[in-house]
Order: structure tokens, then sequence, then C-alpha cells
């Protein structure tokens, strides 16, 4: 029998009837489309910036001339590398920063994961009292940069062998704090602990909500003791979460510069971070592009590690909708105690660090903490050659005005943005759950997460150093800044979007569909607000991140963007402890105020009417 | 009123056809209901039609639009195809009020406010509604909410409805009472309708014609009385009924039909016939006798099961068990012996190898 392919066979792949069927397809799929755009977006802000790195890391560049006078700019290279890896500058350069970063980021996430879980388990699984407000306070530190710690360290210990004024403590007790609690690898462990457990809290405790306590008590009566109980039950269920806030802190705590800075440049103490931006100001960039990658290298073998040590069941399952309840257990004798354990953790955590900074933004003549110098002169005062080579305070000032302004452009920028892309990405992801398409767009959104942020900074670097096509040079634009925001939050940000999407069921939309609403109606009508009160969340996150973030954009700051963090840092450099503090704190007081609003509002909206359906 | 053709719909998930071959033409303002068990291919037949879902092969029409065609490589998105549909699940916009809901694709279509809103009265005024236009649908019963998705398509009015279980979702006192409605909104709206359900007595009540699909296939189609009364094959004959048909095995032996336990006479037709056939008898087909009668079988009563206004008896002869229908609210003894009669040209008789109908319906 003959059989032509119009005949019920296979049509010809490249016949024109097929190509124009291809073409109508995918105008009938708009997920398909916008899954395109995304990709090719993602994949061009995301891979292109790295593979201009690997680029020049691996060819000689203007700045080695002074090295090596007979190179020839553009040509292949191992220089960087050989310097980096194997000349006897390596070990101020790679090795050391190597065991700081480890050995810190081991502690940290030791410590952070210990702290925050136990914290987490007194919240969700026992009686302590004034659960409502501890609820709100504990991850106050989550709304704080991670280096308001580390400046509250500063104006308690600060000492004179470092030049500069002195900490409350040699002002008020009149002793020294030795170097090694003043500055270095303790004092920036301990900042950082008080900071990161707000991580683990976060996704432990919402863990621990989710692990249905009959499934526990199912335990018990099969005989198992508390203990037993805990590791063969408890455990397993939470092992995911704990993974992931390892994962979490782990490479935040790689890719932080802020705390590692204030507390470590003092005595010459590099991490990666810091050591990253040192050879950047020293015009190395060839060494910062190879320690850049080093550290993604060592955040991807880290995760592979964790889940290697954690398994592929990365999400079991226990949200049933049914049945669900939690049970408190009953501290009895310990309930006073632990409650008060709980408060003095906040003191320490928060309403120390911010009583020291609002303290130190107070004292008239710096390192005199004593009640005849306090002054509201650098909040109000307008400038006097005396004080502060001149510096007004900060409602007069312009620098700080106009990065307060940069800030605040630049958190709403990055979360209207990341909020956009989050729906686009999750509408992509969702619908076309199952294809290939989805997959590596959900793979792809998630890549900056294991960029740590001053790697994915220094990246940014040479992200369109010089124009390309239609796009112009963003070094030290604003746009670059919102950029790599918006790109370091997608990850949490398209997770968000495909969990929003993922509770439309998608009849919602097809029956609009089928009733002739086209593809833009439908989401403005139907997908973007049953999706708002999810995405209103995660562009809150964004949000804050981006007002409170250093570490990812400290490389890409310039007099023509500066932001918030960025004069702090500054002032911090000059000695300038008071303007610092004083910035910090308002800083920290907008954040706080901005988030309170939002979610007011968002309870205000009436959402509550979308949970009961 | 348009017609809906399909004709050689292949679609596949992967490895596992799903349809296979689909031959169908809906006639203009019939009312078609797709009935099979769960899992045969209803509603994926259904989204392909309304284009949610694209055939791997095939041609499908509506009206004498081609919406569908591989091999000319014509695909219409749903969205101009001009048909109403209700999922199992209505599908109300739960941030929406049900007078929103209503009027939304209107709105889109640009109609004057005052069309609009006539035409949301008449819908709500038709399911009686009037009062609810500004509640949510989480402040509905599932009934209302029902309603509501029909209201939509009425103030819509499409010329092809597409129905998915509508009334699943509904407890049974509702379902009886909305079944009605929606055989009113057939006939008030005097579209062509794609029914799909599993339940027998929805596409029994409903229907102008029935097609019985299983894994793919269709395996009859045919009105409402020629399906009970003719199954083409074993598997409608099994599926259609409740309660269940009865099928017992006969052999054919001089001139008679010996089926163990029973003894049949022969219909002439299968004078000429050896080996043997399967029998089916409806229930309700079988006459019953309290008393002996002269040529009639005796059995022996095992269960009792009234309804209200029928019967069901289990019996049994030897180790022939048969279930028989009568109306009214009897009360038996177990073991009591009760008489039986088939009435041969109420019987229907199959091929035990092809399973098919030895006497198809005319
Ligand atoms: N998106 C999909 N991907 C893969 N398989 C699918 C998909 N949708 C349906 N199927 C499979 O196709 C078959 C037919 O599904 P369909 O939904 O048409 O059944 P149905 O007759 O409507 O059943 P029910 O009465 O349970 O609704 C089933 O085996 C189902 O598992
Ligand atoms: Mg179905």
């Amino acid at each position: 029998m003959v059989s032509t392919p119009d005949a019920g066979g296979k049509p010809n792949p490249w016949s024109g009837r097929n190509i124009a069927y291809q073409a109508y397809r995918l105008k009938n799929k708009p997920e398909l489309i916008i899954g395109v755009m995304c990709l090719a977006f993602l994949a061009f802000v995301v891979l292109v910036p790295l593979f201009q790195i690997l680029r020049d890391a691996f060819t000689f560049q203007s700045y080695d001339l002074s090295y090596n006078p007979e190179g020839e700019v553009g040509a292949f290279t191992l220089f960087h590398f050989d310097r980096v890896f194997f000349q006897p500058i390596s070990k101020a350069l790679f090795v050391k920063p190597l065991i700081n970063s480890l050995s810190m980021g081991v502690a940290v996430t030791t410590i952070g994961i210990i702290v925050g879980s136990g914290l987490a388990w007194l919240m969700v699984r026992t009686n302590v009292y004034f659960k409502e407000v501890f609820g709100a306070m504990l991850v106050f530190p989550y709304m704080m940069p991670s280096w308001v710690m580390a400046l509250a360290w500063l104006s308690l210990f600060r000492n004179d062998r470092i030049g500069g004024s002195e900490g409350v403590m040699t002002s008020v007790f009149g002793v020294q704090a030795p170097n090694w609690i003043a500055y270095g690898f303790v004092p920036i462990v301990i900042t950082l602990s008080l900071h990161y457990y707000a991580y683990a809290y976060l996704l432990i405790s919402g863990a621990l909500a989710t692990v249905d306590s009959e499934l526990e008590e199912a335990g018990a009566t099969a005989g198992m003791g508390k203990w037993k109980r805990i590791r063969v039950i408890t455990m397993p269920l939470l092992l995911p979460a704990l993974g992931s806030a390892v994962v979490l802190t782990f490479i935040r705590i790689l890719g932080t510069f802020g705390t590692p800075a204030l507390l470590g440049l003092p005595v010459r103490f590099f991490t990666f971070s810091t050591q990253i931006y040192a050879s950047i100001n020293a015009r190395n960039q060839g060494d910062a592009y190879v320690l850049a990658l080093v550290l993604i290298i060592l955040a991807i073998t880290f995760i592979w590690i964790n889940s290697r040590i954690i398994g592929v069941r990365k999400s079991y399952v226990t949200m049933t909708g049914k049945g669900f309840r939690k049970k408190e257990s009953d501290l009895g004798k310990m309930r006073w105690p632990a409650t008060i354990f709980v408060i003095l953790f906040l003191c320490l955590t928060v309403v120390m660090p911010l009583t020291l900074l609002l303290w130190e933004s107070m004292t008239l003549i710096p390192g005199d903490y004593s009640w005849n110098n306090l002054s509201g002169y650098f909040w109000y005062g307008s400038g006097n050659v005396d004080l502060a080579y001149g510096e007004p305070g900060v409602i007069h000032n312009k620098g700080i005005l106009g990065a307060l302004g940069n800030s605040i452009k630049l958190g709403f920028l990055a979360a209207l943005f990341n909020g956009a892309l989050g729906l686009l990405v999750g509408y992509a992801v969702v619908r076309g759950r199952g294809g290939k398409l989805s997959k590596a767009l959900e793979g792809i959104a998630f890549a900056p997460y294991i960029f740590p942020s001053i790697a994915l900074g220094a990246i940014y670097i040479g992200m369109f150093s010089s124009s390309i096509g239609p796009i112009p040079a963003l070094y030290g634009t604003f746009t670059i800044l919102v950029l790599i925001t918006v790109i370091k939050n997608l990850p949490f940000t398209s997770r968000t979007g495909i969990a929003a999407m993922l509770q439309i069921h998608q009849s919602l939309e097809e029956t609009a569909r089928v009733q002739g609403i086209g593809w833009f109606r439908r989401m403005l009508r139907i997908i973007i607000p049953l999706s708002m009160s999810g995405l209103v969340a995660g562009m809150l996150l964004t949000f804050i991140t981006a007002m409170r973030e250093l570490s990812l954009i400290i490389l890409l700051l310039s007099p023509g963007n500066m932001v918030l963090t960025g004069v702090i840092f500054g002032y911090q450099e000059q000695d300038m402890a008071q303007h610092s503090a004083a910035v910090t704190l308002m800083l920290v007081l907008i954040i706080i105020t901005i988030s309170v609003i939002v979610k007011v509002m968002a309870r205000g909206a009436g959402t509550g009417r979308l949970n009961t359906t | 009123m348009e017609q809906i053709r399909l004709s050689g719909i292949v679609k596949s998930y992967g490895k596992i056809e799903v349809v296979k071959n689909l031959d169908l033409t809906i006639a203009p303002g019939e009312f078609l209901t797709i009935l099979g068990p769960s899992g045969c291919g209803k509603t994926t037949t259904l989204r392909m039609i309304a284009g949610l879902e694209e055939p791997d092969q095939g041609v499908i029409e509506l009206g004498d639009r081609v919406v569908f065609s591989r091999n000319d490589g014509v695909v219409l998105p749903p969205e101009v195809r001009g048909l109403g549909l209700i999922f199992q699940s209505y599908a109300l916009w739960p941030h929406m009020t049900v007078a929103k809901n209503i009027t939304l694709a209107l709105k889109e279509q640009r109609l004057s406010k005052s069309e609009i809103e006539a035409r949301l009265k008449t819908a709500l005024e038709l399911v009686q509604l009037e009062d609810f236009a500004k509640r949510y649908p989480s402040e509905l019963s599932g009934g209302q909410q029902q309603r509501v998705a029909v209201a939509r398509l009425i103030a819509l009015r499409p010329s092809i409805l597409l129905m998915d279980e509508p009334l699943s979702n509904l407890d049974a006192k509702l379902r009886t009472e909305m079944r009605v409605g929606l055989k009113r909104l057939h006939r008030d709206l005097e579209a062509t309708t794609v029914y799909v359900t599993h339940d027998q007595i929805e596409a029994l009540t409903l229907s102008d014609r029935i097609i019985i699909m299983n894994e793919g296939v269709i395996m009859q189609e045919g009105t409402p009385f020629d399906i009970y009364h003719h199954p083409a094959n074993l598997f409608v004959a099994e599926f259609i009924g409740d309660p269940k048909i009865n099928l017992f095995t006969g052999a054919i032996k001089a001139g008679k039909l010996d089926c163990g336990d029973l003894t049949l006479p022969l219909a002439d037709e299968f004078a000429d016939r050896g080996g043997e056939m399967i029998v089916a008898a409806r229930p309700e087909k079988i006459a019953v006798s309290y008393k002996a009668k002269r040529g009639w079988q005796q059995v022996a009563v095992e269960i009792v099961q009234p309804t209200g206004a029928d019967t069901i008896i289990q019996v049994k002869v030897g180790d022939t068990h048969l279930t028989l229908l009568q109306s009214g609210f009897i009360t038996l003894d177990e073991g009591a012996p009760l008489w039986i009669d088939f009435d041969l040209s109420a019987l229907n008789f199959f091929d035990p190898k092809t399973t098919k109908n030895l006497r198809p319906a005319s």
C-alpha cells in the first residue's frame, strides 16, 4: 500500500503546512511564548555575564600589563589562575580567605541552625508565653542589614589599637577590649550567627508547623519512646527544611560582605568576599573573577554534598489539609525560664543593637558615651566644620537623602519587576508542567541562588561594561542595581509565583478562555487578582532585601547610584560612627514601617474571601 | 444551532492512546451524551471540541467552520470557537460576585450597558438567583454555585454547549432537580449540547442520543431506548441498567437453550445455530408469579430490597443467581418459592466470542 503523508501518516515536519500549524499552535499557547521569552531573558542576564567573566579570567587584560609588560592584551592566558593558586601571593589571596570563609561558614551555619531550630521548636511546639509578640520580633533581624550587629559590636568593643574613637566598654568601664574580642573571627561568627539564625528559624518553624503532630502521636501509639519518635518520625520530616536552611545560610555567609568588612578588615582578616572587594579596588579584576568563580564552585559543591546527605526526597508532603493539628507540649516548670530566655535573646539581637546604634548616633564627641555628651546633632545638625568633617546631620544631608531616595526607588522597582517576573515565570512553569521548557525555566530561575552575593556582584561588573547591541553599558547605572537585585531575588519570587499559580485551578482560566476572553485580559481580571496575596508577600520580601542589601551591590555602587547601605559603609570606612549609626537606624525604621503598612493593607484588602474556596 | 463533527480524532498522552480514531457527528440542536466508565476519554474528547486540548490527528468542525485540522494546519483557539462550557468544578471566579462572574465575558465583548443588564437579569431569573447577585461564590451552596455556572452560560448565549459532569458534585436529591434545569437550559438556548457523564440515569433521562465509550473507543451510539433495549455488545449491556442485567450462558441443544439450571425455548432465528450464546435479561423484563404456573420455572428468594417505588429481588435456582425487579413495595421471606418466565422478545443474545449482540437494533 502506498501511503501519502496527508492520509493519516505522520505529516512531514518541514512542509509549509506543518510549519504554519506549529506557528498556529504557538499562538494558542501563551505559556509557551512567555516561557520562551522568560528563558531568553534569564539566560541573557545570568549566563552572559558568567560567560564574560570566564572569558576575562582566561584572557590577558590591560590591567595585567603592570605585572607583565610583554603580555598581549586579549590573548589566552592562565596568568590569573597561576597568580591566585600557585604564586607566593596565593597564600594571602586564596588560602587564607578560603580557610577564613569556610571556617566562618561552618561555625555560623552550625550555631545559626541550632539556635534557629531551638527557637522554632519553642515557638511552634511549646506553650511559652507571649508567642504573638515573640513571633513578630524573632524575624526582625531578617528585616535589618546583616551587619547591624557588627556595627553595634563595634560601638561596644571598639578599642584604641586600631585608631579612631573607642567604644562603650572603654568609655564606661575604662577597659580596652582585646583585639580578638573586638575584631576578627570570633566577633564575626557571633554577630553573623545572631543575624542568620532568623533564616533557620523561619524555614524550620514553617516545617514544624506542617508536620502533623498526629503523625507523632501515631508513633507514640506504636509504642515508640519520645526520642525514638523524634528520630524516626519528626527528624526525617524536618530534614528537607533543615537541609534548605543549611544551604541557604552557608551560601549567604560565603557571599556576605558587610560584617567581615567591618570587623575583619581593621585586623587584616580577609574572607573571600572582602578579598574580592580588595582586589577590585586594587584594579586586579582578574584575581577577583577567579576568586568569584572559586566561590561559585564552592557553593555548588556544598549544595551537591548537602543533597547527597539529605537525599533527593526533597519534599515529603505532609500538608493534607485534613486532620491537621498542632499539639503544644507543656513546658511545666520550665515555662517561665524558657520565656525569659527568649526575652533575653530578643534583647540581645534586637533591642541591644538598636539601642546601641541610637546611643552612638547621639554622641557628640565620638567615643564619649556620657549623658553630657548626648546630642541630636547628627540627626538634625546643619553642619559644623569642627565635627565629622563638617558633614551635616541626617535631615540636612543631601548625600544621605539622595541615597534614601535611591534605596526606596531600588526597593520599589525591584519588588515590582520581581513580582511581574515571578508571576510570568510561575505562569509559564505551572501551565507548561511536564514540558521541557517548564523544567528549563524553573531551573534557570533558581540558578541565581547558587551565586553567593558578592560573586554575583563581581560577575555583574563585567556585565555590559561595554554596550551590547541596543543595550548601553550599564556599569555605574541605577539600572544595573535593579537588575542584579531582581535576579538575586528571582529564586524566591519565582517560587512564590509558582506556588500562587498552583493555587489557581486551571479551569478558572480555561472557562474565561472558552468565553472568548483574551490572554491579556485573563491575566488582568483573573490570574493577577487571584495570585495577588501570594505575590504581595513575595514582593515585600524583595523590597526588604533590596533596601538592606550591601554584599550584592557593593561592587557596583558609584556616586551616581549610591544607596543608603553604601552610604553607611562609606561613613564607617571614614570612622564616622555617629553618621553610620544614625543612617542605619533610619534604614531599619523605614523598612519596618513600610512592611507593617504593606501587611496591614494586604490584610485590609479582604483577601480572606479567597481562602474559603 | 450548529452541527459538530469529529472525524478521525486520535489523542495520546505519552504512549497511551486515550482517544482512538473517533468519528462523531452531532446534529444541530441535538442533546448528545457521552457516557462511559472513569478514564475512558470523555473529558479529553470534550476538551478537544472546546480547543483546550489538541488532537494528534483528525478534523473538528463546528457548524461550517473547520476549527481543527491536523493535516491542513488549522487550530483555532478556544477564545474564537464561541462555545459554552461547564466544568465539573463550575470554575466560578472566587474573587468576583455572582453578577461579575456572569457579566465579565459580556463586558469583554463590549456589549452595551443596557444589554448586559438585561442579559444578567434574564439569566438570574432563569436560575432563580435574583437575590444572590451581590454574593461571592464561597457564600453559596453547591447547588447555587452550579446554577451560577449555568446562568453564566445563559447570558453568553452560545450555540454549542459542552458540559463535563456538571451534576457530579451535588447530592442525589439536588441532582434530580438540576437535571430538569439543564434540560430546560438546552431547550431555551436551542444549543447543540454535548454532555459528559458516567451517571447512566442522567444519560438516559436527558439525551436525544447517547455514545457509550470505553478505552477511547465508541462501543455504541443510539437513542436511550436502543441503548437500553438493544445493547450492541456485552460491555454496553452490563454498563447500562441498574440493577444490573442478568447474564447467563446457554448451549443450543435440540431446539432449546440449555442454561444448566434453566431451560429456555429457542427463538426461530437461531434455529440453525449451534454452540453457545450468552442470554441477557433485564431484571424488570422477567415475569414473576407468587403461585405456581404451568411452564414457569421455580426459583427461591434470597434477598429482598424494597427501594420504595420498586423492589429488587435476588433469587436463585441451582447455582444460578438472578436479579428481578418488581414495582411496588414488596416483602418476602427468604427461601420462599417464586415462579418466573422469560419473554423471548425482550431478551438479548450475545455471541460469546465477539461479544456482539446477535439481535442488533434494527
Ligand atoms: N494531561 C494529561 N496527561 C496525561 N494523561 C492524561 C491527561 N489527561 C487525561 N489523561 C489520561 O487520559 C485518560 C482519559 O482521561 P479523561 O479525563 O478523558 O477521562 P474521563 O473519561 O473524563 O474520566 P472521568 O469519568 O474519571 O472524568 C485517563 O487515563 C487519564 O489518566
Ligand atoms: Mg472526566
